[in-house]
């Protein structure tokens, strides 16, 4: 960008420079490492590169890196060039390094992750603010999910100027986004309930019907929502209904679709323009990727935490559910490979475990591998789901015949099982 | 080649189905598994408030440990807007956020069924925010003092930094209940007024904040360990079992095998 300050050109150089090196050894995919070397040498190159650009943040604790996608190829329907943080590096080190790759792009669509949604808004003065949803997530390092809200909260009401999309279902997210000036809600759906069951204002209990949720005490309701996910539909705020038809699967990646109409229609982008190219999108990160490897079809879910694992349920067909495209079809018999570790971003402590119903892979044949294995296979003997367990993803593929073999797994063990089948992929 | 779990899965009474896989717009009714007069009831209070990570993993492995050795299990989850049934054996708190907690103790204070199942000489067994409520006194959302159940003679307040990570404890030996392992993920600390005992001694990690970890008095139980303490624990999950119904058998070897391993990979990880 040719308005940048010397020291910042040179920081997203040398930056680059640095990004293409991981790149070229092999040692990441160079989406945070450039970044890294850039901030140090200019601690303010994220204000300078977001300046005099149209930026959207996306954050959440699921769908932050689909959705990131998904509206990337929404306001990319507008025909200009979009600057994104593809691969889900949601630190400011994956922000600078995402703005200083596409230094003309007038448009930057950006991952923030939840913790630190705050600074971010200070730092690239967002002109729409993308909110998902919040559940539990990662508790040894996020400490309180009520506290994130609360946080972002005070954030809003200190820039009225910011206009926020936000899902209505999510009690948390909807009491967050409330101190905000300009909202458009968004009915994306809400299926983990468990950590809203009070009321993130007064503390009383939330009751939920048909019609929503509201405080049984004080004034806090469901917004009414401008945009609708209905079944396979969505609805726009014209009331135009248009089936979804997306090549991605699972109930989740529908929500997160209006989503992103919805903040693509703020920038002008049309849904007859954008819902086209919202459908081309078939794999995020490697996730939703099918992959051969010796004769059998691996479906490749990441899924981080208890709502992130019900909507993966979804996906296999597990819940009964039928997945989005025929690729993903809900077929119950398929093996499943489940992967759990415990490192610093998939959170030290698997307590989690227990709260995801493994009860609905009855019936399946169940592997389970990952570092914290023992963890999961504590866990399935007590929900009575016989397992096989194996050392890593090539074992689990010795072990079931040929055809489809469903993997879900959590982050790290996500990417270990990446790079090994991104080599035959 | 894969390894097979050992445990087989087809023994009589040991599937009983964990209710309170909350569904909103069901019906407010308590679900019910197993009954009759000599079943064993276990009682889940308020999942919607007091279950931030993980806390169902105690009834389900009370239920487990129970149903192995032959007996009949209810085991109920009770939500915050139903009354807590006095007649139970075991009750259960779990963990949660500064929020929920404080509603839990005010709805548990004006539906008075946990003190009249502590005066009937039931269980109970307590983590983390759950433990605190069971006090005199306990920190709210800005460390202001909140009142709790006075359920058992502590008094909690909010600490200099979180204490996160994993947790080892050595069990005071007149409950023979092996080493704890487990992980803990809090602010509190705790104190003890006469004769409330510490659960344990603290080897790793934080518990009460004085070297001790957990506090019981009578059959009344709680612990800093978080979420599904019970898990890694079978010997404590014993220790409840059996001041509800006397003493137990050994379970079956080939029942201990994952829940063995678990526990030694674990303290082995956290000496390494």
């Amino acid at each position: 960008m040719g308005k940048l300050p010397i020291r910042a050109r040179v920081a997203t150089t040398i930056g680059g420079a640095a990004g293409r090196m991981s790149r070229l050894t092999g040692r990441g995919d160079g989406s945070v490492i450039g970044g890294v070397v850039g901030l140090r040498f200019a601690p303010d190159l994220l204000r300078q590169l977001a300046a005099g650009r149209q930026i959207v943040l996306v954050t959440g604790t699921n769908g932050k890196t689909t959705t990131t996608r998904l509206v990337t190829a929404a306001i990319g329907s507008l025909g200009q060039e979009v600057a994104t943080n593809a691969f889900g590096a949601n630190m400011e080190s994956g922000l600078v390094s995402a703005l200083s790759s596409a230094s003309e792009a007038p448009y930057a669509v950006l991952e923030v992750d939840e913790r630190h949604l705050a600074s971010m808004i200070d730092a690239t003065n967002p002109r729409a603010i993308v909110l998902l949803n919040l559940s539990r997530d990662q508790m040894d390092r996020a400490s309180e999910i009520w506290l994130i809200a609360r946080r972002w909260r005070e954030a809003f009401g200190a820039n009225p100027q910011c206009r926020l999309v936000a899902n209505a279902d999510d009690p948390l997210i909807a009491w967050a986004a409330g101190s905000a000036g300009d909202v458009t809600w968004v009915a994306a759906g809400q299926r983990w309930h468990e950590d809203s069951w009070c009321c993130p204002d007064c503390g009383s209990h939330l009751r939920r019907d048909e019609l929503g949720w509201r405080c049984g005490e004080c004034s806090l309701s469901r917004p009414s929502a401008r945009w609708v996910l209905d079944g396979d539909n969505v609805i726009d705020a014209a009331g135009t209904v248009r089936e979804l038809r997306l090549a991605l699967p699972g109930r989740a990646n529908k929500s997160n679709a209006v989503m992103a109409l919805a903040v693509a229609s703020l920038f002008g982008a049309d849904v007859d323009q954008a819902l086209p190219e919202l459908r081309k999108v078939a794999s995020v990160a490697g996730r939703y990727t099918s992959v051969r490897r010796r004769g059998r079809t691996l479906r490749l879910l990441l899924a981080k935490n208890p709502a992130g694992w019900l909507e993966a349920f979804d996906v296999v067909g597990a819940t009964g559910a039928v997945g989005g495209s025929d690729a993903w079809s809900a077929r119950r018999a398929d093996p499943i490979l489940l992967a759990v570790n415990a490192q610093g971003p998939d959170g030290r402590d698997t307590s989690w475990l227990w709260d995801v119903d493994y009860r609905v892979l009855a019936g399946r044949p169940v592997l389970v591998t990952g570092e914290r294995k023992v963890d999961l296979a504590v866990r399935l003997e007590a929900d009575e789901i016989p397992f096989d367990m194996v050392d890593d993803i090539d074992a689990a593929v010795d072990a079931v015949p040929q055809g489809p073999l469903d993997v879900i797994a959590n982050y790290t063990a996500f990417q270990q099982i990446r790079a090994t089948v991104g080599r035959s992929a | 080649m894969p390894v097979r779990p050992g445990a087989p899965t087809d023994e009589a009474g040991l599937h009983v189905d964990i209710p309170v896989w909350s569904t909103p717009g069901q019906s407010s009714e308590p679900q019910r598994r197993g009954s009759g007069p000599s079943a064993l009831r276990f009682i889940w209070i308020y999942p919607d408030l007091l279950s931030t990570y993980g806390d169902r993993g105690n009834l389900v492995m009370l239920t487990r440990r129970a149903a192995l050795r032959g007996l009949v299990v209810e085991a109920i989850g009770i939500n915050s807007d139903q009354p807590v049934p006095r007649q139970g054996d075991i009750y259960l708190l779990g963990g949660g956020e500064d929020l929920p907690q404080i509603l839990a103790a005010k709805r548990l204070r004006a539906d008075g069924g946990l003190a009249a199942a502590v005066a009937n000489n039931a269980v109970i067994f307590a983590v983390c925010a759950g433990y605190q409520l069971l006090g005199e006194v306990f920190g709210g959302a800005q460390g202001e003092p909140v009142e709790g159940l006075g359920l058992l003679d502590i008094r909690s307040g909010r600490g200099e930094k979180r204490g996160v990570g994993e947790i080892v404890a050595d069990v005071d030996p007149v409950l023979g209940v092996d080493r704890l392992t487990g992980f803990e993920n809090h602010q509190g600390v705790t104190s003890r007024g006469p004769g409330v005992k510490p659960l344990a001694n603290v080897v790793l990690g934080v518990g009460n904040g004085d070297g001790t970890e957990g506090a019981y008095f009578g059959k009344v139980l709680g612990t800093y360990m978080h979420g599904p303490a019970l898990v890694r624990n079978p010997s404590l999950a014993d220790l409840l079992l059996t001041c509800a119904v006397g003493n137990l058998p050994a379970l079956r070897p080939d029942y201990e095998i994952w829940t063995n391993r678990l526990r030694s990979e674990r303290l082995a990880a956290v000496s390494a």
